[in-house]
């Protein structure tokens, strides 16, 4: 993956607009993050090959933490912390945030064909 | 001397940091050790450190991560093909079935697994449970003993000392080197599991020197 440039992802995010798309979603800190701090909350939540339409959608932010917006028909798609992207060999747009260990915490994918 | 050992755990990388000394020990007992892999780590969110996985791309590395840790182990790997983090919601009994299915085959003298509920991970609580419900079915004649690995916090106020403890200092280097295959895992589990600020390069030695047993509990078939 790589930095995320608020234009190209921009661009990839409009390419996928008013298509039946499959979502990929997902927030964690681990489960671990409680036995490692006894401080800490483990939280997380995934949703996987949701199928949405959105109408349009939106990547906002700078620096390295950005978010995107998806709107569809009856509410939205959101994600916030995502710093890099790519566009995988099967044409599915891939956007996550990592921690400065290189740990995932946040993901928001995109595809034409379920995951 | 066991026949066989079966070691039952969700993740690829978990057979490393739970027992590769003592799968190292057997090995060199020429103790035959099948690993069943019940995940392929789908869901973990080290990539690599530097990030060099995504999600999506994580599978097909840690599968091949696993076979290479096998390697170095000399065992037998098979994949039970169940999806991280969600074990627990699976039909439990099914699971279970599967198992039994794979031991009756294999017929183990041993198996390593979990102590359900003190073995942190929600998937690992699941198989470990899963893993004695099945050989708990098994017929007395033919079943084996489990060892049962716990390492949540405070546990041994609970359930008091392990009563099997294996030095596996002679075997460190061996899982070290298991441990060194999972790349994409093995620099934050082990920054989690020695406390260190780790890189690349100080990994191996900090590793080498923290390792010194793996130990587990015998289970009391008579408690069920």
């Amino acid at each position: 993956m790589k930095p995320i440039d608020l234009n190209e992802v921009q661009e990839q995010i409009d390419a996928f607009a008013g298509k039946k798309v499959f979502i990929h979603l997902e927030t964690t800190n681990g489960a671990y993050a409680n036995h490692v701090n006894e401080k800490a909350y483990n939280v997380g939540a995934f949703i996987r090959n949701a199928q949405v339409t959105y109408e349009h959608g939106k990547i906002k932010g700078a620096g390295a933490a950005y978010r995107v917006g998806l709107k569809t028909e009856n509410g939205w798609v959101y994600a916030e912390g995502l710093n890099a992207w790519e566009l995988d060999e099967k044409n599915r747009l891939l956007m996550a945030g990592h921690d400065r260990e290189g740990r995932l915490m946040v993901s928001l994918e995109i595809s034409e064909t379920a995951f | 001397m066991e026949k066989h050992v079966v070691v039952i755990f969700p993740h690829p990388d978990d057979e490393a940091f739970g027992a590769a000394g003592t799968i190292a020990k057997f090995r060199q007992e020429g103790v035959p050790v099948t690993y069943l892999c019940g995940t392929l780590g789908e869901m973990g969110r080290n990539m690599g450190n530097p990030t060099f996985a995504t999600r999506e791309s994580l599978p097909e590395i840690r599968k091949k991560e696993l076979q290479d840790a096998c390697k170095v182990m000399d065992i037998e790997l098979k994949m039970l093909g169940y999806r991280d983090k969600v074990l627990e919601f699976e039909d439990l009994s099914k699971v279970s079935d599967h198992l039994k299915e794979l031991l009756e085959t294999i017929k183990p003298t041993l198996v390593i697994t979990h102590y359900p509920e003190y073995a942190v991970h929600p998937d690992h609580n699941a198989l470990g449970a899963a893993a004695i419900d099945a050989v708990s079915r098994m017929d007395e004649s033919t079943r084996p003993t489990v060892w049962a690995q716990a390492f949540m916090r405070g546990y041994q106020e609970i359930l008091g000392k392990p009563d099997v403890v294996q030095d596996i200092r002679p075997f460190v280097k061996t899982k070290v080197k298991t441990i060194l295959c999972h790349k994409s895992q093995a620099q934050g589990v082990l920054g989690n599991v020695t406390g260190e600020e780790l890189t690349e390069e100080n990994m191996e030695a900090i590793a080498l020197e923290h390792f010194k047993e793996e130990t587990f509990y015998t289970w009391n078939f008579e408690n069920i």
